[in-house]
């Protein structure tokens, strides 16, 4: 077994842990390359279908590339997808700095999804190695009646023995591919020639490293055009690689913040 | 659409990062643990600065986050990335960073050290392969110290480097370093591990990080860098028995697939198989996938697999699939070795839900037979066991489980205790009571301090036992000590086991009657299997004529066997006679002589059949070397990962 081997594996036990533990999960879908390599995962676990619903949480602000990649992978990879509205601006906390606001939108639109459909679980994309709050995550990753998270109380997660049995009323987040790597991701994505959006090869000498709301997304500078070069560039670039989204930066602890109210 | 397609790249080897230049890596997993304030994130943090490893600008930014607080600079900051951490100052939960050393890519997971955090540094400590544990010298060995090195020792991470950190506080002085050294070494020691370094470091000054300064000018062992370029990543159990836990059973179609992740051992589409605990049997009909279904080969430890069978049988998760003939034990009683973490000490009693794989299973303690604070000195036992102790039970389950002990299978021989449905401990089995007894034996096998993939990393083949059998003076013990020779030549690690050099010994206790000859060979294969699994090959030679007896012997030694029939014919043999034995049961002095009687029953599936009397000895020992290869007991040649970096 190579090293994609191990970690297709380990993610796929994850997906079918999941399934078998909760009654009623969906995959959070942002249609970026690591919930599209997870859809991949979703489809080798359960033989070819994706046995639950397709979430995506929608912004409305999206690149349009995104919106054609949705509708057409959507159908031909036979997804029940839900695409569920986010509240508008003035219905999110005002003491968030401008981009962490837009983006707690989808942290409202999310808890609205989940009053609406009673979903125990929900399947999300996060890595370790995208940001430091991240990295503090279980697989199985209880979240309060808010949806909330208390980095502070977190149980005891070994041996792939996970803790899923939430409260009444509260949800499970479950990261399949906590243990990936932004290069494991394109590895994969290439080995197993899963479609990407253009957005993330370079053209007129940038290119997009992660892709968030069209309005709070920035691209960076980059000349990879293919997933061999962009492999290449990870090897040597120390740019983080939510660089190009301005939620993170705007203050200290902005992201940190929208995690622990329920953010992705 | 402009959507992009990408073509296929191939697969690299085992338990290695691919690089885009083509070069592959080991990936070492390591956890960093000790007592709180002992300075475990400013190692972290030198290390990430010392292998060029941190982000552009993050020192810079954190300088300034320092300078805006008026606090001078501290190299843990780059990991207490939470508001709330650089408040307290303490390091709340489990980071993972990645930087590079050598020859390795190590993924460090920082795991804290306060004693309420202690389920957070098992939840690292339980992913790593290797850890380090540091030590400060001015404080020296405290009970979190002894602590976490129980806690390694329970989850099975047998990797680790000692660090003695702050050594600028003691004036680097060597007498206080080895004093240290010296009590650490003796307490692991006690609990069956050996330290892979000690290193004298001052991770705040960067002495012993990266490189040996005038100031440690007295160690010459090596840095926290080069020990972790010594590290070996875990290997998948291949070598042990099957062990497939059931997660799941899908009928999406027309299949039924019966979903897991291969534990141990290997698997392939025609394998008789059995369901634990019911005791089921069935053939595999297929091996099914995604995209491409069915799929040929063998599947071996660490893959997620589905499986048809050739019958319908009621299978459920939790169930265990494996070989027939080397199945796990169906208990309801058995005693681990575990650790606590709830809150309320776990008692006589108590009433918990068990988890052994995807299996659970609800269970009462029987007895606590040991409760100890494993941070303590002088151990006192307790009734109960407490909040971050440790202590062996007894537990009684409400459902059989199948399972091994852990010193048989490290992957299914674990388990975890839930408490209103959360995770509260967990621990390893130390042994399986399958019959009614009151009281459980206590018999725990000794574990090796050593790893197999380490044995086979040196030795450059699996542990196996290769079986020689045919008839007296077909040439079976010239084969086997040929090929012990040639084994041995190559760096391999070969032991001959001679049917007739147990007989004189171990076995002088046994005649010549069927069942003696059964037990001959059953001892045989017991004391060969034993090597096999611990990395040496075994070289049996034999007659072993009856077919079952060498049956047995296949189902002990389970996938390690391999069959060669030294298929010499009867009047060749008889007329080497090299010791006379022929000629004296011609003459009827030999009773029970096998080779003129009709008593030798010809192997029908040996992996080998090889006649002596058309070759060389140097021809045949090839011949076997070969198929050794082809069935992965031998590795190919080295690849010299070296030339790559």
């Amino acid at each position: 077994m190579d090293h994609l081997d191990q970690l297709e594996a380990q993610s796929i036990y994850i997906f079918r842990e999941a399934f078998a533990r909760l009654k009623k999960i969906a995959l959070l879908w942002s249609l970026g390359k690591d919930s599209n390599v997870m859809i991949w995962l979703a489809r080798k676990a359960f033989f070819g279908r994706m046995p639950f619903p397709a979430l995506h949480v929608d912004t409305g602000k999206k690149f349009a590339e995104m919106y054609r990649f949705r509708d057409h992978y959507g159908k031909e990879w036979e997804l029940d997808l839900r695409v569920e509205p986010c509240p508008p601006i003035d219905a999110v906390d005002p003491t968030l700095p401008p981009a962490a606001r837009s983006a707690a939108r989808k942290t409202e639109g999310l808890k609205m999804a989940l009053a609406k459909f009673g979903f125990d679980g929900l399947i999300a994309g996060i890595r370790r190695d995208e940001e430091a709050t991240r990295a503090k995550e279980r697989v199985f990753s209880p979240r309060g009646l808010e949806g909330n998270w208390d980095v502070r109380d977190q149980p005891p997660e070994f041996w792939d023995q996970f803790n899923a049995s939430p409260p009444p009323g509260a949800h499970l987040r479950i990261h399949p591919i906590l243990h990936w790597t932004e290069a494991d991701i394109w590895a994969y994505t290439k080995r197993e020639n899963i479609p990407i959006i253009p957005l993330y090869l370079s053209q007129n000498g940038k290119r997009y490293r992660s892709l968030g709301d069209s309005d709070i997304t920035f691209p960076v500078n980059s000349t990879a055009s293919n997933i061999d070069e962009i492999l290449i560039e990870l090897e040597q670039t120390k740019v983080p690689e939510r660089a190009g989204r301005a939620l993170d930066h705007e203050t200290e602890d902005a992201f940190e913040r929208l995690r622990v109210a329920g953010y992705l | 659409m402009n959507m992009i397609v990408t073509t296929a790249s191939p697969a690299t080897s085992n338990g290695t990062t691919s690089m885009p230049n083509g070069t592959t890596r080991p990936q070492v997993r390591i956890v960093i643990v000790g007592h709180v304030d002992h300075g475990k994130s400013t190692l972290v943090g030198r290390l990430l600065h010392e292998t060029g490893s941190l982000p552009e600008g993050k020192l810079e930014m954190l300088k300034a986050v320092s300078a805006r607080r008026g606090m001078p600079f501290e190299w843990s900051f780059l990991l207490d990335a939470l508001q709330t951490e650089r408040d307290q100052g303490i390091t709340i939960d489990t980071t993972q960073i990645r930087f590079r050393t050598n020859s390795r890519d190590i993924v460090l997971i920082d795991a804290p050290g306060h004693a309420e955090f202690l389920r957070n540094m098992i939840t690292g400590a339980s992913q790593a392969d290797g850890a380090v544990l540091i030590i400060d010298a001015l404080e020296g060995v405290r009970d979190q110290t002894r602590r976490h090195g129980y806690l390694l020792h329970l989850l099975g991470v047998k990797q680790v480097a000692i660090v003695v950190n702050k050594m600028d506080r003691v004036d680097f002085a060597a007498d206080r370093f080895r004093a240290i050294s010296d009590e650490i070494s003796a307490h692991l020691e006690g609990l069956g591990m050996a330290p892979t370094a000690i290193i004298p470091i001052s991770a705040r000054d960067g002495d012993g990080v990266a490189e040996r300064t005038d100031r440690i000018g007295w160690y010459k062992g090596p840095t926290v860098v080069e020990a972790l370029d010594r590290l070996e990543p875990a290997r998948p159990l291949e070598a042990l028995a099957l062990r497939l836990p059931v997660q799941a059973i899908y009928k999406f179609d027309d299949r039924r697939i019966v979903a897991g992740r291969i534990e141990s051992g290997s698997l392939k589409a025609g394998d008789e198989i059995v369901i634990m605990p019911a005791g089921k049997i069935a053939k595999i009909r297929t091996v099914e996938s995604w995209p491409v279904t069915p799929i040929a080969g063998r599947q071996g430890a660490g893959r997620s697999v589905g499986i048809t069978l050739d019958r319908e049988l009621f299978v459920e998760r939790g169930d265990i699939i494996a070989h027939t003939g080397t199945a796990p034990r169906e208990t309801r009683r058995l005693r681990a070795r575990i650790f606590w973490l709830h809150d309320k000490p776990l008692a006589k009693g108590d009433q918990l839900l068990v988890r052994c794989g995807p299996k659970e299973s609800r269970a009462t303690v029987v007895a606590i037979e040991k409760a100890v604070d494993p941070g303590e000195l002088s151990s006192t036992e307790n009734k109960a066991i407490g909040r971050n102790h440790v202590g062996e039970i007894d537990i009684s389950l409400s459902n059989p489980i199948a399972t091994d002990p852990y010193t048989e299978n490290p992957r299914t021989g674990r388990l975890v205790i839930e408490v209103s449905g959360r995770i509260a401990g967990g621990g390893l089995v130390l042994s399986v009571d399958a019959g009614q007894r009151a009281v459980p034996v206590d018999i725990v096998p000794v574990e090796s301090a050593l790893r197999l993939d380490e044995r086979s990393a040196r030795y450059r083949h699996n542990g196996a036992v290769v079986w020689l059998t045919g008839l007296p003076a077909s040439g079976k013990s010239t084969l086997a000590k040929a090929l012990e020779r040639r084994l041995f030549t190559n760096g391999g690690s070969p032991i001959l086991l001679d049917g007739d050099t147990l007989r004189a010994g171990l076995n002088s206790d046994l005649g010549f009657s069927t069942a003696d000859r059964s037990e001959n060979i059953r001892r045989l294969a017991e004391v060969a299997t034993h090597l096999a699994r611990n990395g040496y090959i075994a070289i049996v030679a034999a007659v072993s004529p009856a077919r079952e007896d060498r049956a047995t012997a296949r189902r002990i030694a389970d996938t390690t066997f391999r069959e060669i029939h030294v298929a010499t014919p009867a009047a060749v043999c008889e007329e080497r006679d090299p010791k006379g034995h022929y000629k004296k049961a011609r003459a009827g002095a030999l009773a029970a002589f096998t080779g003129i009687g009709n008593d030798y029953e010809t192997p029908q599936a040996a992996e080998l059949v090889i006649d002596t009397s058309a070759r060389t000895v140097s021809d045949a020992t090839g011949e076997i070397e070969r198929m050794l290869k082809a069935t992965g007991v031998l590795f190919d040649e080295m690849v010299d990962l070296a030339a790559n970096i």
